[in-house]
């Protein structure tokens, strides 16, 4: 499935990345510690997360993930956003737990590893 | 000796620092304190110190001191900073970071955001560590490691919601044997005394975190003090022989 899909099926916002949404998702990776992220994400994973901070691109570049999906609602910083648009890395968000979102993901056949 | 207010900037990272601006050299770093009036500073990058000695050959002659110091990651991503009283120490404690830093496959782009650069604004190479992730020290490791080498240990910006002691843990633990917490500029420090009775017991500070040149010195902590040394600041920490922190 590819980010554009999923933002249709779970009706994700998209805080920025809208040019870049052709990409495959991967599988999926929920954490909200940037360290277990480098530890453990995997290229073109979609990342899980409440996490706001500019970081969270970083991690994803390093990562080579497909996007952040933010759950709770929150809002990346526009700090966050602007790096985000540099580094081409999509920002997705959803009102709903990170629970709900995994467990809808995972209903959709998004996997973890 | 006759005690009188020093201003200082304690938590500034250089182009070292993956966040850091790469007009943040040391050498504009210290133009730019000195700018602002600054008495002392002290740069300190996220887990290295390959740039604080050409930070302080920068400032050699000009009046401003500069503390070496870094900003180390602990596993649960906590920020505490290190502040010491010579190179020599902060490179032992450097040591033990990269020790305990991660191996990340890390590509150019990432690896050429790390700059080190000499006092000349000459870039001497770059840190081919992953000074973004977390050490393996949790905060009483790190706290231990500062202290043992005889470095004052401060929890950087726990107003933040990201990387501070409260965002990351919940609450300070009580018995982590802090020097001082610093506040972010967000807030004031008499907001922030006001705000909790969980860090009654420790001194607050404040400092800018700057990334940018423009950032140094906009927030700042003033210090009674005999002089601009490492020992004077334990001194005013600890409120010692007349030194203190002047909240103002």
């Amino acid at each position: 499935m590819n980010l554009k899909e999923l933002v249709e099926r779970l009706d994700l916002k998209i805080h920025t990345g809208e040019k870049d949404l052709a990409r495959s998702i991967g599988g999926g990776y929920a954490s909200d510690l940037l360290s277990d992220v480098i530890a453990h994400g995997r290229k073109d994973d979609l990342w899980v997360t409440l996490q706001v901070h500019p970081n969270i691109v970083a991690v994803s570049v390093l990562k080579d993930l497909a996007a952040v999906l933010l759950v709770n609602g929150r809002e990346p910083s526009a700090e966050t956003v602007e790096r985000a648009e540099k580094e081409r890395i999509p920002i997705l968000g959803s009102p709903l737990s990170a629970f709900e979102c995994v467990g809808r993901l995972y209903g959709l056949g998004i996997q973890g590893h | 000796m006759a005690l009188r207010r020093f201003r200082a900037d304690l938590h500034i990272h250089s182009c070292l620092s993956p966040c850091g601006e790469l007009a943040m050299s040391p050498r504009r770093i210290v133009k730019q304190a000195l700018a602002e009036g600054l008495d002392i500073i002290a740069l300190c990058d996220h887990n290295t110190a390959e740039n604080a000695a050409a930070a302080i050959r920068a400032a050699a002659g000009t009046g401003l001191a500069v503390l070496p110091g870094m900003e180390l990651t602990s596993e649960e991503e906590v920020h505490i900073l290190g502040l010491f009283e010579s190179m020599e120490n902060l490179l032992r404690v450097q040591e033990e970071v990269f020790r305990k830093l991660p191996e990340v496959a890390s590509k150019k782009k990432f690896i050429e955001d790390q700059v080190i650069v000499n006092e000349d604004d000459e870039v001497m190479g770059f840190s081919p560590h992953c000074l973004l992730a977390a050490t393996q020290l949790d905060v009483y490791e790190i706290v231990e490691l500062v202290h043992r080498h005889g470095g004052l240990a401060i929890a950087s910006h726990i107003d933040r919601e990201a990387f501070g002691l409260i965002s990351q843990l919940g609450f300070i633990p009580p018995d982590l044997e802090l020097d001082a917490l610093e506040v972010s500029p967000r807030v004031t420090i008499s907001g922030a005394r006001a705000a909790g009775e969980a860090w009654a017991h420790l001194p607050l500070v404040r400092f800018s975190d700057a990334h940018r040149p423009e950032e140094i010195g906009k927030t700042t902590t003033g210090f009674l003090l005999a002089s601009p040394l490492f020992g004077e600041i334990r001194l005013a920490l600890k409120g010692m022989e007349g030194r203190g922190i002047l909240e103002s």
